[in-house]
């Protein structure tokens, strides 16, 4: 694998740390839909790792040995 | 007609469709030689993106989740909300390290990680290890799906042990015919309900009020408990407990057998990428039946004889339309009984290639192994129901708690080992152990408590462990912390004793390995034995054209399976 595909690996530190953040999302507002910022922050990271890993997927798909 | 009558109708005909689709599944795709372990245990490494996708939702997320998660919510608000993020953190992880698993397994031929830990740090011993810890770790964990198929049972009027008993022989007959084609296609079905379920469940809280009500009464209700630690969020004191539990049951996914067999199945490295993409739909999933628990809160849902495993099915029960309650039925039935084939499978898996294999018979033939595989994995299913029906069930959830703390010892040779060999095989020995025996020390250190705070149980009363003030963290992590800190040492030590490492037989570029390059193909070749060449042969294998010498194909197939006599100067791209 070559050096520039690593360096887009590094992306993927994002979605694996956001969910960990409770101290920041230990807080009941903003809500939305009436469901509270702890509980919604969650379904945030979970598109948050889909576009993440899916850029990382095509930014690396062509580099082939 | 009676409403009941609709519910239990509707579960009837939905459960016996599945399991004619069960027992057909051997016939779908139906591979050259069904005989083969590789066929049977992994579908010949030949499952596309969405067969992928729907199996390892099917076994992951299993009913144990569904049922339990919401439990949690129910019983301590936002603790129980681990599952959530602990499920998203394991999708970046996946498209990394299960990619460099799949590319060695599939290049080497490894169905289990217990091999992989044989091969990379040239210790036999290890894996055995490993593969021993593995089937630990998941006879209890099939013993909770089980449950949880139990507490649906009970709720659709299915009562006591033969329904159960009925529902495991018929799974285990799909299982031992059809191996993972059975659990692959029944996902899709599950997936199919578990949807109805969810649009169901979703119309049901905009009904009553929304969630804005729904949080709002489960909060009024958290308030009116004695516990401190329950309540719509974290505690000041409840981050430490939280984050190492996600941290911890992120990482056991990797070490649990199940969990890479879906993986092995698939057919290239960029399925596997494109999946750890679209997993994150079912954390989504998983988030929504986590707070239907606070839905049930808000209702006053009362679970039976204070079972908080029974929440799920008595909200189903009493707020459903009758017809969709046994839609719902059937999908939770479904989703606990794809894991139980899927694990079952996996920890079959584990003697064979890593026990059996290497301690009883070296000398079995590829048939010979599948035939093994088959009937350990109804030993498996059936010693899970015999543990529940045998034992008090209460029991199987202390194990399945004291199993995700074992299998977490085996992350520095099976998850760590994917990135570095630097560790010696001696000194991953002596981690895992010293890992198991903090892990279970502390285990057995905690005391269970009921919800007014009084000790009912002297031991194994849960997997947090109180560091005082209010504060706790998961042992899984510690026991980690611990076996990691042995490792480390030891390998310094016999770094400067100057002993010599076990051979590691897998190469750099064996975890880039795809499909397709021409060194598989002839390894294929090599492995199998061949010829596959023939119509209706998988459309992974090579053509005839690329078929090995004949001084290779007159070596025994067996040599090659360990990867420890492979050609070391093959071509490769």
């Amino acid at each position: 694998m070559s050096t520039r595909s690593r360096h887009w690996q590094w992306l993927l530190v994002i979605p694996t740390a956001a969910p960990l953040l409770t101290p920041f999302a230990n807080r009941i507002e903003p809500t939305l839909f009436g469901v509270p910022f702890f509980f919604w922050y969650q379904f945030a990271c979970a598109l948050l790792a889909m576009v993440v890993i899916t850029v990382v997927y095509l930014a690396t798909r062509e580099d082939r040995p | 007609m009676t409403d009941r009558d609709v519910e239990v109708g509707v579960f009837l005909i939905l459960m016996a469709g599945v399991v004619l689709l069960g027992f057909g599944a051997a016939r779908w795709r139906r591979p050259a030689d069904p005989y083969h372990l590789e066929e049977w245990s992994v579908g010949g490494r030949a499952f596309g993106n969405w067969t992928i996708w729907f199996l390892l939702g099917g076994s992951m997320y299993s009913a144990y989740t569904f049922i339990a998660v919401p439990a949690l919510t129910y019983g301590v608000g936002a603790i129980g909300w681990f599952a959530v993020p602990f499920a998203i953190v394991t999708t970046p992880l996946t498209f990394i390290f299960t990619t460099r698993a799949w590319s060695v397994a599939r290049r080497h031929g490894f169905l289990t990680h217990s091999e992989f830990a044989a091969a990379r740090f040239g210790s036999p011993g290890l894996g055995a290890l490993v593969a021993v810890t593995g089937i630990l770790a998941t006879i209890p964990y099939v013993a909770v799906q089980l449950i949880s198929l139990q507490a649906v049972l009970r709720t659709v009027g299915f009562g006591g042990e033969w329904p159960l008993l009925a529902a495991v022989s018929l799974v285990s007959i799909c299982t031992f015919r059809s191996g993972l084609r059975a659990p692959a296609l029944l996902s899709v079905v599950k997936d199919v309900l578990l949807a109805w379920m969810l649009i169901t469940a979703a119309l049901m809280v905009a009904m009553y009020g929304g969630w804005s009500s729904a949080f709002r009464g489960a909060s009024a209700r958290f308030a009116a408990t004695p516990n401190p630690a329950d309540g719509l969020l974290l505690p000041e004191t409840g981050h430490l407990g939280f984050i190492t539990l996600v941290a911890g049951s992120a990482l056991a996914i990797f070490a649990y057998p199940h969990a890479l067999v879906g993986m092995l199945a698939a057919k290239d490295r960029d399925t596997v990428r494109r999946n750890a993409a679209a997993l994150p739909v079912y954390c989504m999933a998983l988030g929504l039946m986590a707070m239907l628990g606070i839905f049930a809160l808000s209702r006053g849902v009362t679970p039976a004889d204070g079972d908080l495993n029974t929440v799920v099915p008595r909200l189903i029960h009493e707020y459903f339309p009758s017809w969709s309650a046994g839609v719902a039925y059937a999908a939770l039935s479904i989703a606990a009984l794809i894991p139980a084939a899927v694990m079952s499978i996996a920890a079959a898996n584990a003697f064979t290639r890593s026990l059996y294999r290497t301690y009883l018979r070296p000398d079995a033939t590829a048939s010979s192994e599948a035939w093994v595989s088959r009937w350990v994995s109804l030993i498996v299913k059936f010693g899970a129901a015999a543990l529940i029906l045998a034992v008090d069930p209460a029991f199987s959830v202390d194990l399945q708690l004291i199993g995700g703390v074992l299998i977490l010892q085996t992350i520095p040779a099976v998850f760590l080992g994917l990135l570095t060999a630097w560790f010696h095989r001696a000194a991953l020995i002596a981690g895992l152990v010293s890992g198991l025996v903090t892990g279970l020390i502390m285990l057995w250190d905690i005391p269970k408590v009921d919800a007014t705070g009084r000790v009912v149980a002297e031991h194994f009363g849960g997997s947090s462990w109180s560091i005082g003030d209010g504060r706790s963290v998961y042992v899984g992590v510690v026991a980690l912390a611990v076996n990691l800190v042995v490792t480390v040492a030891v390998t310094l030590l016999v770094r400067a004793a100057g002993i010599r490492y076990g051979d590691d037989t897998t190469r750099p570029d064996d975890y880039q390995a795809d499909a397709g390059d021409p060194y598989l193909k002839r390894l294929d070749e090599l492995i199998d034995g061949l010829p596959t060449g023939g119509p209706g042969s998988s459309p992974h294998r090579a053509s005839p054209a690329a078929l090995p010498t004949q001084a290779a194909r007159a070596e025994p197939a067996h040599r090659y399976r360990q990867g420890t006599r492979l050609p070391t100067q093959a071509p490769h791209p």
